[in-house]
């Protein structure tokens, strides 16, 4: 997949902003960005579902300006939203889309089989769709984009929403499809995902990308080893930075807490201290994704 | 390498032609939905005419029976009986374009998982309407079953009454699916019902003669659709036939429809492809 000067306008609105990326067959791929940063615009995009603006693109060599059917028939998507049949059960809600692909309905049984024990819900196959919980209807959703075996999975935000023990079972779900050779795209705003299950990522924000990489360079570029994370009870974290300056490589100033970059974290915790300072809390951790992209825009991921 | 390509061509043709029609495969969904209701909803096409027919046709057609002896040279519930079934046409096919139209752009977002997949916008909108088209196949064949029991079939031509009333729920659900295509909720879907479709109902020649009406009031009559598919149902039930005046009838509910449906298909893509 190759994007060159990618843009998407809503009326006056740059939802996304020339963006260049090439995304690589088997490779697991990530959109990393808050709320609003042209994530799914850019999913649209390339799942043919929404036009282009400006700029071209190409999805598995071809042109979703003309072949849109054609690359849809290759590829799986998982919206943000899930697009279930709430009324019908979920052997049915397989079999249906299936038929959107044409596949005999032979063909649906058997790979329905395989999916719901892949996701684990092979007991509800016959109940409706409508009382399971989020992350079933996620993992459904999953199973039903896998349906017309395709080469290429979508994924915008497979786990917003869900509870920890889903996620990690939607990701493990995942990492096997990535092992099997699926080209995973994924959009995500938590750092934990994106380091969970992407080769390779670009950070967008305000329609634009700020960076790109693997997880770990963007991390080594962008961010030291560790971080000191410090919570004074005052409210004037802006004035102890100042007096901090000069004992961490580098700092952030955010409302309920100061972040210090630095290489070691314990040994920059003692010089604190020693500096007369009192902090409520000290957390010292490694440098994550969320740093790089506080780094590269001043702001948080997730507000 | 000219040949090899030719065959190649033709093999991709016989794969082709045996694919089903994307807009079967969009039509398919509504009836796996309907596998959930059909009983209940089987039942009411039953009940519907039965009770309209007793209550109206023989409870109220005996009082104009006993004033009017008849009501264009037949019994009164003979005149009624295709008057209401393209009326039931015309309903059937405002409520099927309405609030499931809405249902699969906002609520279940059916028309999304259909575009997620190879089917396009065309075949989304063909595959509801043809639908629509199934239900009204249903629903009238049931009627004209009960109007058989009834004892008011009196002419072969009732036979195309069928394909009238099916047209008739198009003309109606062609464009009204083109508007709802186009609203955020379902507030008025119930302004249709109450300003278009029961005016239509109580004013198209359904319980009388359109030529009761002041001439005024004939004349917007006339302009309506439902005047057009009672008048065509009825010509075709009663075996009265004015041929000029019921091709009229027809071409005017094709051109309904056919408006629908071109004004559906732009409706749909600026919703649906954004």
């Amino acid at each position: 997949m190759t994007a060159r000067g990618l843009t998407k306008r809503f009326g006056q609105f740059t939802a996304v902003d020339a963006v260049d990326f090439d995304i690589e067959a088997g490779e697991s791929f990530g959109f990393l960005g808050p709320n609003g940063a042209g994530k799914t615009s850019t999913m649209r995009m390339i799942s043919c579902m929404s036009p282009v603006t400006s700029g071209t693109l190409r999805v598995l060599g071809l042109d979703p300006a003309h072949d849109g059917p054609a690359i849809r028939r290759r590829i799986g998507l998982v919206p943000q939203e899930d697009t279930l049949d709430l009324q019908l059960t979920v052997l049915d809600n397989l079999v249906v889309y299936g038929r959107y692909f044409d596949l005999p309905r032979k063909v649906i049984r058997e790979r329905a089989q395989h999916l719901l024990e892949f996701i684990q819900l092979a007991d509800r196959a016959h109940e409706r769709v409508e009382p399971l919980s989020g992350g079933m209807k996620r993992r459904l959703t999953i199973a039903r984009s896998l349906v017309s075996e395709p080469d290429l999975l979508i994924l915008d935000e497979p786990t917003t929403g869900l509870d920890p023990q889903a996620r990690h079972l939607v990701w493990d779900r995942l990492y096997r499809l990535k092992q099997q050779g699926v080209t995973l795209v994924v959009t995500t705003h938590y750092m934990d995902e994106a380091e969970q299950l992407c080769d390779r990522l670009v950070i967008m924000d305000g329609g634009r990308i700020v960076a790109e990489g693997p997880p770990p360079d963007l991390i080594a570029r962008y961010a030291t080893r560790e971080v000191v994370e410090l919570r004074f009870p005052a409210d004037d974290n802006a004035e102890v930075a100042a007096r901090l300056d000069g004992l961490a490589q580098r700092h952030e100033v955010l409302p309920d807490r100061l972040l210090l970059y630095t290489d070691d974290g314990e040994r920059l915790v003692e010089e604190v201290r020693r500096s007369g300072l009192t902090p409520e809390r000290t957390l010292v951790r490694r440098s994550s994704l969320e740093d790089v992209f506080l780094h590269l825009t001043g702001r948080s991921l997730v507000e | 390498m000219t040949s090899a390509l030719g065959t190649e061509t033709a093999g991709l043709g016989i794969a082709r032609g045996a694919e089903e029609p994307p807009s079967l495969r969009a039509l398919r969904y509504w009836a796996y939905q309907y596998k959930r209701t059909w009983r209940g909803s089987i039942t009411t096409s039953f009940l519907y005419p039965v009770l309209y027919l007793t209550a109206m046709g023989i409870g109220l057609g005996s009082l104009v029976n006993r004033h009017a002896h008849e009501v264009d040279h037949v019994r009164y519930l003979v005149f009624l009986a295709p008057g209401l079934l393209a009326s039931t046409a015309m309903q059937i096919g405002g409520n099927e374009a309405t609030y499931p139209v809405m249902g699969a752009i906002k609520w279940m977002r059916t028309y999304y998982a259909m575009l997620a997949s190879p089917l396009r916008v065309r075949d989304v909108l063909f595959g509801h309407l043809g639908w629509i088209a199934v239900r009204l196949v249903t629903v009238s064949g049931i009627y004209l079953g009960v109007m058989a029991a009834f004892g008011t079939i009196v002419s072969p031509w009732v036979l195309l009454a069928l394909p009238a009333a099916v047209l008739t729920g198009l003309a109606f659900a062609a464009p009204i699916a083109a508007f709802a295509a186009t609203q955020e909720t379902d507030t008025a879907f119930s302004t249709i019902y109450r300003l278009v479709l029961i005016p239509l109902f109580l004013f198209s020649g359904t319980f009388f003669p359109v030529t009761q009406l002041p001439a005024w009031l004939q004349y917007v009559a006339y302009a309506t659709p439902l005047y057009h598919g009672v008048s065509l149902c009825r010509d075709l039930t009663l075996g009265q036939l004015h041929p000029a005046g019921d091709v009229a009838h027809g071409l005017y509910l094709v051109a309904l429809t056919t408006a629908g449906l071109w004004a559906a298909l732009r409706t749909y893509r600026s919703r649906l492809v954004v």
